[in-house]
């Protein structure tokens, strides 16, 4: 099983762009949508849903008035700023509570009980390339880890029963837990960054999140013409940190157009340069895995 | 003091763009106003500021240290703990705490009755002010690699924007989970940056949908207009969703943005723009 993540740090670098077009080169492929929070890639697949599954994203406090003394324990107990007196009643603020259960179990009215966040859901299903699974975190809430763990557990499953060895896996932005699920036990860790300021800040982020967890990261820089000197910078860097650069991709309109028609860049203009490179660093990807 | 949080659902539409040269067009217009960067995974705002690190402090939580010597291994501190960081085998009298997973709640401190669990703080990430320039303070949240969650980090961020500006811009993390709500929370009002693109506006809906839900005012910027197509437009107006200002594709922006410079400053029709962007929302907010 070859299992590649791509990562960026950064927002908006086209990792899901680059993860789809990568899908539609294979053949008999799973491709795991890793960003539960802003799934996309369902928008270029358009997959069938052959199996859904509940994600319980953790519990929130309720307090029972009938059952309320307002003695206020429950106040000086929780470190997440989460229960307050107010007008003589005691509140528990939904966004901050972390659902650690401690109030509901120190209570001594038994008046506070746990409630389970239910309204996430994570699926899996075919599409033209093989099959696809990704998950749906409800706004608002947290432990987006545990749901990707659960979309990469399916994606394994699914990869088994399906005969398929290739696995991936489009990751979140940034650098917290559920990139770190994402990246966990893959074979390879590919960021993609653009050339500004912020795009090199946060590659070196990426990468000191991939080399902590003992993965080699390689990189590709997208929109590379829009800073000729920024892109030459980062190349440098990554030659500094030993990491390879696996392509260098021009900035192209028909990505966007693409993405319009619900197609990936190397579906839509298979002769484009983005698209010969994609298929480039694709082959690449594969040579190294046989070489192995 | 009004909060005002720029946000988005997809990443890279633009958020810190928009946030850093509104920024600049306030205080550059002698308006009281201050910048905090929520994006504690990825803070970029201030290296868009020629200005330098007055002061910084470590966000940290307890987490537990347990004395085997005075642990029975009866196993309670791992019943209690909801985020499966205590690995307990009482047979081997093992235990062990997974710090990684703590979400230092103080359940176990609270669950011992032996007094096998004390606790020790441990380091999630920093708060720092740039304050070189007093009219233009910068407050940067900014969590360690290798933490899970950059929630408390941001929480304390936006505690020390407390102090008696005019206005404080919150740049918000992208997504709708738990880091954005923590920062539009106490926004008085929400700019969305998003592109006229299909996934621009599957997660602009999802951010819209969130905010409406938690009773927000809200409106949208859309950047790199050109690019993509009309959908966007037909949404917002199905919706009616104020939009606030269109920032057209162009490569010239692109390329200000990608130097660490400020489009506010190399353009001053758009400093024009940015102000009166401030005055459309402050109109908004008396409104709603």
């Amino acid at each position: 099983m070859n299992q590649i993540a791509v990562i960026s740090g950064k927002g908006g670098t086209g990792k899901s762009s680059i993860s789809a077009a990568f899908a539609s080169l294979g053949t008999n492929v799973v491709v795991a949508d890793c960003d539960v929070d802003a799934a996309n890639l369902y928008l270029l697949f358009d997959p069938s849903v052959e199996e859904e599954h509940v994600y319980v994203a953790g519990h929130k406090a309720v307090i029972d008035y009938t059952r309320c003394t307002t003695c206020g324990l429950c106040t000086g107990y929780c470190r997440f700023d989460a229960i307050s007196e107010k007008d003589g009643r005691i509140v528990i603020n939904e966004i901050s509570c972390d659902g650690c259960f401690l109030c509901s179990r120190i209570c001594p009215e038994k008046a506070i009980s746990m409630v389970p966040n239910d309204k996430s859901r994570y699926y899996s299903g075919s599409f033209r390339n093989g099959k696809m699974v990704y998950g749906r975190l409800a706004p608002g809430e947290e432990n987006s880890g545990k749901l990707v763990n659960l979309v990469r557990e399916l994606a394994g499953k699914t990869a088994e029963e399906c005969g398929s060895d290739t696995i991936i896996l489009d990751g979140p932005p940034g650098i917290g837990c559920p990139v770190i699920s994402t990246i966990t036990g893959v074979d390879q860790v590919l960021i993609v960054t653009e050339p500004t300021m912020s795009g090199l800040s946060d590659l070196g982020r990426a990468a000191d999140i991939a080399l902590r967890f003992g993965l080699t990261p390689s990189v590709i820089v997208n929109k590379s013409d829009l800073n000729t000197d920024m892109t030459e910078e980062i190349v440098k860097w990554c030659g500094e940190k030993n990491i390879t650069v696996q392509g260098i991709l021009p900035f192209d309109r028909k990505v966007v157009e693409a993405m319009v028609m619900g197609r990936t860049i190397t579906e839509y203009e298979p002769e484009s340069r983005v698209s010969i490179e994609i298929k480039k660093i694709w082959n690449n990807i594969f040579k190294v895995k046989s070489h192995e | 003091m009004i909060k005002i949080a720029v946000a988005s659902g997809k990443g890279g539409t633009g958020k810190t763009f928009v946030a850093t040269n509104l920024f600049r067009a306030l205080t550059e217009n002698n308006t009281a106003a201050l910048l905090v960067d929520c994006d504690a995974e990825a803070p970029n705002a201030a290296a868009f500021f020629n200005t330098v690190r007055t002061e910084s402090a470590d966000v940290t939580h307890l987490v537990p240290v347990i004395d085997t010597e005075l642990c029975t291994f009866c196993g309670k501190c791992h019943e209690y703990c909801s985020y499966n960081a205590i690995f307990i085998l009482p047979p081997a009298k093992v235990i062990k705490v997974i710090e990684d997973l703590c979400h230092g709640c103080g359940a176990c401190t609270e669950a011992c009755s032996f007094g096998a669990v004390t606790e020790k703080p441990v380091r999630l990430g920093t708060v720092s002010v740039y304050n070189n320039n007093p009219m233009a303070p910068v407050i940067e949240a900014r969590m360690d690699v290798g933490v899970m969650s950059p929630v408390p980090v941001i929480k304390a961020a936006i505690k020390k924007a407390r102090n008696g500006k005019e206005v404080a811009i919150l740049d918000s993390p992208p997504g709708t989970s738990c880091p954005f709500i923590q920062t539009v929370a106490t926004a008085d009002f929400v700019v969305l940056v998003t592109e006229p693109t299909p996934f621009g506006l599957s997660d602009l809906r999802q951010s819209v949908d969130t905010l409406r839900s938690m009773g927000i005012a809200s409106g949208v910027i859309i950047n790199r207009a050109g690019l993509g197509n009309g959908r966007m437009h037909d949404y917002l107006k199905e919706n009616s969703i104020p939009l606030l200002m269109e920032i057209p594709f162009d490569e010239t922006i692109a390329r200000v943005y990608s130097e660490g410079k400020l489009l506010a400053d190399t353009d001053h029709s758009y400093r024009k723009r940015f102000t009166d962007l401030y005055t459309r929302i402050n109109a908004l907010i008396r409104k709603s």
